[in-house]
């Protein structure tokens, strides 16, 4: 369903993504590890077009993106097909939760208003937040700001969810609910791309997990192939470090 | 030394104040105007279109460079000289030009700081839904940047308020002429800008307080 080959970002001169090349089907759960500063935010932020790779092309679907000739109408019509859930939230500060979800529909998607406040609290209701509806997300705790950033991304129906360590920022506390959230989006069979810190939650809930050094994919499989049978010594010492850290 | 004329001054204080609608008429209108004007750009200045840009930026650098006074005889006594149309312009107009042009320079540079200091999360949460710039501008970046920015516009209010003081340069009759005109006849200069200067005063005192009250009201907002 999406199709990425040679994906390609440089900052200055450091080479983040080195000619990534990764196919994702519909409904597979693709969960990316690996060490800091390897360019997993970069790839998420790239097939968003939030960072402009420099080179390489993404195909959804019917949608076929040439970073080097991507007009405008491609990148909206590529980010107006997926959707992405942030590290630190990014809610809209003057939006309420309730309007927070219903910003795409209305002002991208041009749904009617009534239409679009129904889908918003039919998610509210989903993701617990009803009795929340009207709150800014000044207002909310960190499991809640997330949560409504995640039903954000859940409105816009989007083909593909990029998750850029969607539990990263929060307090311990708040991190079972999010990762609830996730494993019922998840049973749905919506595609999903996650970058995680969270190795129990990976092995859970992926189809497949990467891993990724050095803005390249080192080695992919099946999350018990890479956690029990990971081939490539960097992945081991990866997953080795993570382990002793008690964090999987 | 003469002791003040106190009657002299109570029996003015209804006539300077029957001018206070056109002051605040002239400076509604020019704050709305310089609003907008100072609003298209700061956007300009911060996405910078090429060449307009450029004008953009001579624009702000000139009428924040010369004084307002400088700029309200350029328009209303140079300009006609060479627009022969701009005659037909009478003093209140050419004063509201000024003020727009003159105010919306500074504005401009607050705005854009405001515009600029709005957190990097909400453009690219704006832009990761597929917002165009145009949306994301409107609906997410100007309402936060205008709170950011408000307390500032406020001030530029109230010195407006004050520069039009300065239309009486252009021969409109406004509170400082009506005061200049009263005591030509009965040589109270002192009492009548006194008056004057009262006047300003408690206006911008009660906008002040205004003011005070929208910067609690502001920093509330959006914390429900
Ligand atoms: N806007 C930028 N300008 C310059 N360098 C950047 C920028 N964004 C990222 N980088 C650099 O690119 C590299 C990859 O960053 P990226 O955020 O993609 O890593 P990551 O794998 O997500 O790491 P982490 O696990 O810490 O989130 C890092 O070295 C980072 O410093
Ligand atoms: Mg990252």
């Amino acid at each position: 369903m999406i199709d990425i080959r040679g994906l390609t970002k440089r900052f200055g001169h450091q080479t983040v993504l080195d000619g990534i090349d990764l196919s994702i089907e519909a409904g597979e759960r693709v969960v990316v590890i690996g060490p800091s500063g390897t360019g997993k935010s970069t790839l998420l932020r790239c097939i968003n077009f939030l960072d402009r790779p420099d080179s390489g092309t993404i195909r959804l679907s019917n949608l076929g993106v040439d970073a080097k000739a991507a007009s405008r109408a491609d990148i909206l019509a590529l980010r107006r097909r997926t959707a992405f859930v942030f590290q630190n939230y990014a809610l809209f500060a003057n939006r309420t939760a309730k309007q927070n979800i219903m910003e795409a529909l209305v002002t991208v998607q041009k749904q009617p208003k009534a239409e679009a406040e129904k889908r918003a609290l039919a998610i509210l209701a989903e993701t617990g937040l009803s009795e929340r509806a009207d709150s800014y997300p000044a207002a909310l705790s960190g499991g809640q700001q997330q949560r409504v950033g995640i039903g954000r991304a859940m409105a816009i129906g989007a083909e593909l969810m990029l998750f850029d360590e969607p539990t990263s920022a929060l307090d311990p506390e708040w991190v079972g609910e999010v990762l609830d959230l996730m494993r019922r989006i998840a049973e749905r069979r919506q595609t999903m791309l996650i970058v995680t810190h969270e190795m129990q939650f990976a092995r859970e809930i992926a189809d497949r997990v990467l891993f990724m050094d050095g803005g390249r994919i080192v080695e992919e499989g099946p999350p018990d192939a890479i956690f029990e049978n990971a081939t490539d010594p960097r992945t081991r010492a990866f997953l080795k470090r993570v382990r002793s850290d008690g964090s999987a | 030394m003469r002791a003040l004329d106190l009657d002299y001054m109570l029996g003015l204080v209804p006539v300077i104040l029957g001018y206070v609608p056109l002051t605040l008429f002239m400076a509604a209108v020019a704050m709305v105007l310089a609003l907008l004007l100072a609003s298209l750009m700061a956007v300009e200045r911060v996405i910078k279109v090429p060449v307009l840009d450029g004008f953009v930026r001579l624009f702000i650098s000139f009428f924040r460079g010369t004084p307002l006074l400088v700029q309200l005889f350029l328009f209303y006594y140079g300009l006609p000289q060479i627009f022969a149309f701009l005659t037909q312009i009478d003093g209140v107009t050419a004063a509201i030009m000024g003020l727009t042009l003159h105010f919306s320079a500074y504005m401009a540079e607050s705005i854009r700081a405001a515009i600029v200091g709005v957190d990097r999360s909400q453009w690219e949460a704006a832009e990761s839904i597929g917002m165009t710039r145009g949306q994301m501008m409107r609906r997410i970046i100007l309402p936060q940047a205008g709170r950011i920015a408000a307390p500032t516009l406020v001030n530029y209010f109230i010195d407006m308020i004050k520069s039009t003081s300065l239309a009486f340069t252009l021969g409109v009759t406004e509170m400082m002429g009506a005061a200049q005109k009263e005591a030509a006849g009965s040589f109270r200069y002192f009492e009548a800008f006194l008056v004057v200067a009262i006047i300003y005063w408690v206006m911008v005192e009660l906008l002040s307080q205004a003011q005070r009250q929208l910067e609690g009201r502001l920093n509330r907002a959006f914390a429900r």
